[in-house]
């Protein structure tokens, strides 16, 4: 979320999901919505069932195409081009919005001066798309009274992702689909809370509220309430830990309610960083890969045994109620987290009360104190909300932007290519994601038993002509190999990837797309490339 | 605005408003049985007949525009008598087996034939002979309990955009079915059975949990994916027995399979009860008590602070975890601690 | 020998049914042995004075005119032809015997003839006879020369009223259409004709379907509609042939496509196959089959004329009523409007069928008595046997009794008395129908074909069948007859679309008119009319009896016993009361009580 944290102000839908039927033109890219964000889809049906016209990018044939008034089945790793390219028709057809740019936004004149090189006609080849649909894409969006970008892990996930999500904030800064309903970016949260995990600052560089860490005012703000010193020292983000741990410069880990160990790009590398460590604590609901490696484990409470509250993708801040007690003697997170932090400060243990903890946060941030369990109780409140009468914030930017000087930032976005493309040796390029039925790393999923029924093995997509070409029928067993590890799963021979691309979820432990994927970083925001990595099959 | 009076009551609303939309913001109950405001209006089920000045005949209410002036008339003699007339013919083709029926008690049929005090049948006749079908791990299809109200395929249709069931055959003999009867096309987001108002369909995992007695309902937010959809959790002790959502929520009580199906986890034989300790490197994790397991945590975390740093310690946070608990964990890192070490597997 | 002869085979879907393809071929086939070159032989008929035969009882019809000596014949079968060349072609005698009667001119004389008028007159595949009867001068006039809303006006003007059965007054229906804002609007024929026995439209498309493209174009520019569509049902291949090659020849001559007549208005005709579903008749459910859905009606309102086919403003009519409109702009709104009774303007098609002499395809002016109808033109009850009802509108209409033989035959009229116009279907019912069973069988048809959709009808006309069956079959209890009015009346009353609301019209004429039979049936359990067999009980008169054998055979449970020659008997206790026997008996001594 740095990209859009630097060219907004703010990093986080700025739209609502209700909106999603107003808008008159939507471009979903990088996202299979159906299969992932499946009642986000239902309002983008919707909205096409009103009329609007929807923009599908996406490499594999996913449903929402069927609703679709444009696919662009572009390459994998090639967004940027492609929505620069747009950008550049845009700005050739005098479509871009004049007053927006003025009045709202900074940079246009070298970031405009950049799309230049980007024409369809060179985009064409790069992007596989052909230039007549590029050009038809950026009308429709263009020319639509308000138009909404969606898009998820599908633009993140590349060594150019921040790129990528930059490309996305300036298509809708050059056309002025900010500050609006029913228009914006909107990044789609693959996980119930990953919006609040970084709203609640479990990131390394801020504090609850995105206030940095190594501001000196915000530094002593957060001191004088949690009454001891802190660092001003950004920390290590999650991608450079594994490296840190085998370089032995992280001794001690505490993981709680994730599964890194199957879910890391390059899980061997990963593991070799786990096991390095001298001391792992792990806290989870199940024993998984990454319980496997740990020193103490520690029995937690599910989401159906505890208070509290989630946000969801679209800002939105939702109480979550206890409704039957835990099994055994495990126990809520906050309780052990609580517990082992007084215990650390040599503090009295106290049981924690959820509702002090999130009235600590509102008066520590902003942008949701107005924000109370009282409040949420009644309703749910989408942030901001900075205060008890304020109604909660549908969408994000109506009058000015939360940067310095009010206003949007333009970047220049080159081309980047990914780290890693198909080649003699490796000549299939691997994409992977999640498919309807499951969830991560299954843990849940995995063990309800209709779920298992209906989606019970990994598989591996691959195009028809792809098939014929290796001798490959449907279902036989295939070894897929990449730099990094092999994994053997079954075949689905299906015209939703198109050649020579093929595409593994990343669920099943048993044949894990993550031993195959690649662990290089965007530079910026050190997200891993899972999206594209070079592979080989074998029958 | 449109205004127009409803048992002699002004009321006013928008235009293109129905007349049983107007009746609604007025709180005059209508029967209805095919009838949501999620979808568009279907007509068929005949229950919401009213009586409009000028009009020769009834017409239903979920369908009739409401107009200026209009003069209506929601409940009379000959209005009930229709009424009745139509739940007894239902009835006349449905298995009285509420006894049973995993449906008692939250049906729509039910509560009809309570209402116009049903007995006795003037009808009987012929009664529709399916079998029960459940070729798929998650819904459970009694079509002789289908009221064909047309809600599941309107929802199949309208808001899941998927089409998987439709209409076949004609008169008495009309069925819902998949295309052709061929294998279903199926999301299973359980939007149908979320929608049936008679036991025609319902979750193959509900069956033989408790209906009603001793089910407590807590209302919670979805685990799953960032859609953040409500959801209303079913339980009887510790054990969720059935997950369900409301309609005046944001995600208007629409959810997906995960959501609505996948929460057996909950109750999975192989949750964590205990805490474990690897008491060797190398050996096996075994059960220990919470003191000793925290202790241990304290102990080794101040170890490794005391000898190599604050920054030789680090933390993941979850996103499946709430707000407060995210919270926590950051301030224990930062403030505990002292380090900025902590992170979360989102970006992955 | 250089006469001129010309011979007209009726080869409409009866003509053909009766053999004409045959007649034909034999025709050829015989002229050519006599060694006859200059004979015309035509697919149609050509007689002046009756255009539409009409008369498909009596086909194939053949006419063969001799130096303007015209003599119709009726019931030809390929087997005759050879006689009819040899004496009356060849030889110049006609043969009498063979010749229609006096009841074939009566037949054509009563009728008053707009839309069946050029119907026989002209070969339907050839645009150009349909422009040598003033084809298209109409829709050229309206296009070039009117606006739309006098068209319109012209339309109300006349008071021509919807045929397919509502009788909706056409012009208001336009004018509706045409003041709804939209970019958009939609004109659909109907020619889903359902009616079992109907064949109204079926004719009129397959005789002159250049008429019903002409009113269509002109519907078209009154509404200000740029696409048209027929729907007609795939079970008339001939209709559907003929259609498609009208409408090929008019895109050719430039009344149909872009630019008309030299204009600005542009409109085409898409012909949309109907699978045969009866309920697609109904207006809706015609839209949403055209849609691609299943053919089910949807709740009015909104009517078509403000949301109809894509949700935009659509007129639809039936064939009949745009085949009306050319004559109207030709020949005047008030010309029209003097033809017929104060409210019901213009004539109707009928099909006429049932227990009577002449049965086929009539047109009369509205407001002409059930009396004429069935008397004048249609001959008479068959077999002298005594007139009961006349079932009207098709399979949901009511049944008429005796004391109205004087009721004009117009929109009003039929209601009055509990029944309706319908598309036109009349059935001619005598002394040997059993009112229940004839309640039954209209109620057996509607019940099948109702689409599901709403409760009253998809349950209510399955229970009043179930009702209506066990009185037929001698179950019938006491107090069914109030139940079967009251569930009849709240059927009709609570149904989605026309199909349920008149399909209980059967049930609630034939209780109104007829009750007694229902009494007989529940109380004493008989059945007056010898119907009901499961009411009867059969027994053979041993005084009439041959011993033929016939009926021995005919049993299919071996009830009937008895010598060669000699009296047979029926084991009643055997007996099914199948009837088998009754229609098998040659000397009536089979006996049903």
């Amino acid at each position: 979320m740095a990209g859009l944290a630097a060219k907004f102000g703010s990093g986080a839908m700025t739209n609502s999901v209700a909106e999603i039927e107003t808008a008159k033109a939507l471009l979903v890219i990088g996202s299979n919505t159906t299969e992932n964000h499946p009642i986000i889809a239902l309002r983008m049906k919707e909205a096409v069932r009103k009329g609007a016209k929807l923009i599908v990018a996406d490499p594999r044939k996913i449903p929402l195409t069927k609703f679709a008034t444009l696919w662009l089945r572009h390459k994998p790793g090639t967004d940027s081009v492609l929505l620069n390219a747009m950008m550049n028709v845009i700005l050739a057809e005098g479509l871009e919005d004049k007053n927006f740019i003025n009045e709202r936004t900074e940079g246009f004149a070298e970031f405009a001066d950049s799309l230049k090189e980007f024409t369809p006609e060179m985009a064409e080849p790069i992007t596989g798309v052909p230039a007549e649909d590029i050009r038809k894409a950026a009308r429709i969006y263009a020319e639509a009274e308000n138009a909404g970008i969606y898009y998820a892990m599908g633009i993140t996930q590349h060594v150019m992702g921040t790129n990528n999500v930059h490309a996305v904030g300036n298509l809708a800064m050059l056309t002025g689909n900010l500050g609006k309903p029913g228009a914006g970016v909107n990044p789609l949260r693959g996980q119930n809370n990953v919006q609040g995990a970084c709203d609640m600052g479990s990131l390394p560089n801020v504090y609850p509220g995105y206030q940095k860490v190594d501001s000196p005012e915000v530094q002593k703000k957060f001191e004088a309430a949690w009454g001891k010193p802190l660092s001003s020292k950004i920390g290590l983000p999650a991608s450079l830990m594994t490296e840190a741990m085998i370089e032995g410069k992280l001794k001690g880990m505490y993981i709680f309610g994730e599964n890194p160990a199957l879910s890391d790009p390059n899980t061997h590398h990963a593991v070799k960083g786990f096991e390095s460590l001298e001391f792992l604590v792990v806290q989870d609901i199940f024993n998984t890969e990454t319980t496997d490696l740990a020193d103490v484990v520690l029995p937690s409470a599910s989401f159906a045994e505890k208070t509290g509250t989630f946000t969801c993708s679209e800002r939105r801040i939702q109480k979550v109620r206890p409704a039957i007690a835990s099994p055994g003697e495990a126990r809520e997170d906050l309780a052990v987290i609580s517990e082992i932090y007084q215990r650390l400060n040599g503090e009295a243990v106290t049981v924690p009360d959820p509702e002090a903890v999130f009235a600590e946060v509102a008066s520590l941030w902003p942008g949701i104190s107005g924000v109370s369990y009282e409040r949420l109780e009644e309703e749910s409140l989408q942030w901001p909300c900075p205060s008890a009468d304020h109604p909660g914030t549908p969408y994000l930017f109506k009058e000015m932007f939360p940067r310095e000087g009010g206003k949007a930032q333009f970047t220049v976005v080159p081309r980047v290519i990914s780290s890693e493309l198909p080649d003699t040796e490796y000549p299939y390029l691997l994409t992977t994601g999640r498919e309807l039925f499951h969830y991560h790393t299954g843990t849940m999923t995995r063990r309800s038993t209709g779920l298992d029924a209906v989606a019970p093995t990994a598989f591996i997509e691959i195009n028809p002509a792809d098939a014929l070409k290796l001798g490959i029928a449907d279902g036989d067993q295939v070894n897929v190999s990449s730099r990094r590890g092999t994994i053997k799963l079954p075949t689905r021979v299906s015209e939703i990837v198109p050649p020579e691309v093929v595409f593994i979820p990343f669920h099943y432990k048993e044949a894990s797309a993550n031993k195959l994927t690649s662990d290089a970083l965007d530079p910026i925001c050190k997200i891993m490339e899972a999206k594209v990595c070079a592979v080989r099959i074998e029958k | 605005m449109i205004t127009l009076t409803i048992d002699n009551k002004t009321v006013e609303v928008v235009k293109g408003s129905t007349v049983l939309e107007a009746a609604k913001k007025l709180k005059i109950d209508i029967p209805t049985l095919c009838y949501d405001s999620r979808m568009k209006p279907h007509g068929a089920c005949r229950l919401c007949i009213v009586e409009i000045e000028g009009m020769r005949r009834p017409v239903t209410s979920c369908t009739t525009p409401a107009e200026q002036g209009m003069a209506v008339t929601t409940t009379s003699a000959h209005l009930e008598r229709l009424r009745k007339t139509t739940v007894e013919l239902l009835l006349s083709d449905h298995p009285n087996d509420c006894m049973v029926c995993i449906r008692a008690g939250s049906c729509t049929l039910q509560e009809l034939a309570y209402k116009y005090g049903i007995r006795e049948n003037r009808f009987g006749g012929a009664m529709r002979d399916h079998n029960r079908v459940d070729e798929n791990p998650f819904i459970m299809r009694e079509q002789n309990k289908c009221v064909l109200c047309g809600l599941c395929v309107r929802v199949c249709e309208e808001v899941q955009g998927v089409s998987a069931i439709g209409y076949a055959g004609r008169g008495f003999e009309a069925k819902i079915c998949s295309p052709f009867e061929h294998d279903l096309n199926c999301e299973f987001c359980g939007q149908c059975v979320s929608v049936c108002p008679t036991g025609a369909l319902s979750a193959k995992m509900w069956a033989g949990h408790p209906r009603h007695e001793g089910v407590e309902l807590t209302e919670t937010t979805c685990t799953y994916c960032g859609c953040g959809c409500n959801i209303t959790l079913h339980s009887l002790g510790n054990e969720i027995t059935r997950v369900s959502s409301r309609t005046d929520n944001h995600n208007r009580g629409w959810l997906c399979v995960k959501g609505r199906f996948g929460y057996e986890f909950i109750n999975s034989e192989d949750r964590l009860t205990t805490p474990l300790i690897r008491r060797e490197k190398g050996g096996a994790l075994e059960p220990a008590s919470w003191e000793e397991a925290i202790s241990l945590v304290v102990d080794k975390f101040s170890a490794i602070k005391e000898k190599h740093g604050a920054d030789a310690l680090g933390g993941l946070a979850s996103a499946r975890c709430t707000n407060e608990e995210n919270y926590m964990f950051q301030k224990l890192f930062r403030s505990a601690i002292g380090t900025n070490n902590v992170d979360h597997c989102a970006r992955y | 020998m250089n006469r001129e002869i010309t011979v007209n085979v009726c080869m409409g879907t009866g003509g053909i049914a009766a053999g004409g393809e045959q007649v034909m071929k034999a025709l050829k086939q015989e002229f050519e042995a006599a060694g006859i070159k200059n004979a015309k032989i035509m697919e149609n008929c050509k007689l002046h004075k009756v255009g539409c035969r009409g008369f498909c009882a009596r086909d194939v019809l053949v006419d063969v005119t001799i130096d303007g000596e015209t003599s119709t014949y009726q019931y030809i079968e390929e087997k005759m032809v050879k006689r009819l060349v040899q004496d009356h072609v060849v030889g110049g005698k006609p043969i009498t015997e063979w010749l229609v009667g006096d009841d074939y001119h009566t037949f054509h004389e009563k009728q008053t003839k707009i839309v069946l008028h050029d119907l026989g007159k002209i070969d339907p595949e050839s645009i150009d006879e349909y422009l040598g009867v003033d084809g298209y001068k109409a829709a050229q006039k309206v296009v070039a020369e009117m606006t739309p809303e006098e068209v319109i006006k012209t339309i109300k003007d006349s008071g021509l009223r919807g045929r397919g059965g509502g009788g909706f007054p056409a012009g208001v229906k336009w004018a509706f259409c045409a003041a709804n804002e939209s970019d958009q609007r939609y004109i659909i024929c109907n020619a889903d004709e359902g009616d079992p026995g109907a064949f109204m439209d079926r004719s009129v498309i397959e005789g002159n379907p250049h008429a019903v493209i002409e009113g269509m174009i002109i519907g078209a520019y009154a509404i200000g509609s740029s696409l048209g569509y027929v729907y007609i049902r795939a079970e008339y291949p001939l209709a559907v042939d003929r259609l498609h090659t009208a409408l090929n020849a008019a895109r050719e001559r430039g009344y149909l496509g872009e630019k008309l007549f030299g204009t600005d208005f542009n409109f085409d005709i898409k012909v949309k196959l109907g699978a045969g579903a009866f309920v697609c008749g109904e207006e809706t459910a015609l839209i949403a089959s055209i849609e691609g859905e299943r053919g089910m009606p949807r709740a009015k309102p909104p009517f078509p004329a403000n949301k109809g086919l894509w949700g935009k403003p659509t007129i639809i009519n039936n064939v009949e009523t745009f085949a009306n409109v050319p004559p109207i702009i030709n020949k005047g709104a008030d010309w029209f409007a003097s033809i017929g009774s104060e409210k019901s303007k213009g004539t109707k098609v009928i099909a006429l069928t049932g227990k009577i002499r002449n049965t086929g395809l009539i047109e009369i002016p509205m407001g002409m008595t059930l009396k004429e109808i069935i008397y004048d033109i249609g001959g008479g009850i068959e077999g002298d046997k005594l007139f009961k009802a006349v079932q009207t509108g098709g399979p949901s209409g009511g049944c008429i009794p005796q004391q109205y033989i004087d009721l004009p035959v117009h929109y009003e009229g039929l209601q009055s008395v509990g029944s309706m116009m319908g598309s036109g279907g009349m059935v001619v019912l005598d002394e040997t129908d059993c009112m229940v069973a004839i309640a039954k069988f209209f109620l057996t048809f509607t019940q099948e074909e109702s689409c599901g959709k709403c409760v009253p009808c998809r349950i209510g006309t399955k229970r009043l069948l179930e009702i209506l069956t066990r009185i037929t079959e001698g179950e019938g209890r006491k107090g069914d007859i109030e139940l079967l009015q009251q569930l009849a009346e709240d059927v009709r009353d609570s149904s989605l679309c026309g199909l349920g609301m008149s399909a209980p019209n059967p049930v609630i004429s034939t209780i109104k008119y007829f009750r007694h039979e229902y009494e007989a049936h529940i109380n004493q359990k008989k059945c007056p009319s010898k119907t009901c067999n499961k009411l009867l009980t059969f027994f053979i008169r041993e005084h009439q009896c041959v011993g033929c054998g016939m009926c021995i055979r005919a049993c299919a449970v071996n009830a009937i016993t008895g010598e060669k020659k000699q009296p047979h008997h029926i084991d009643q206790d055997k007996c099914i009361k199948c009837g088998s026997c009754f229609d098998a008996c040659k000397f009536n001594a089979v006996l049903k009580e």
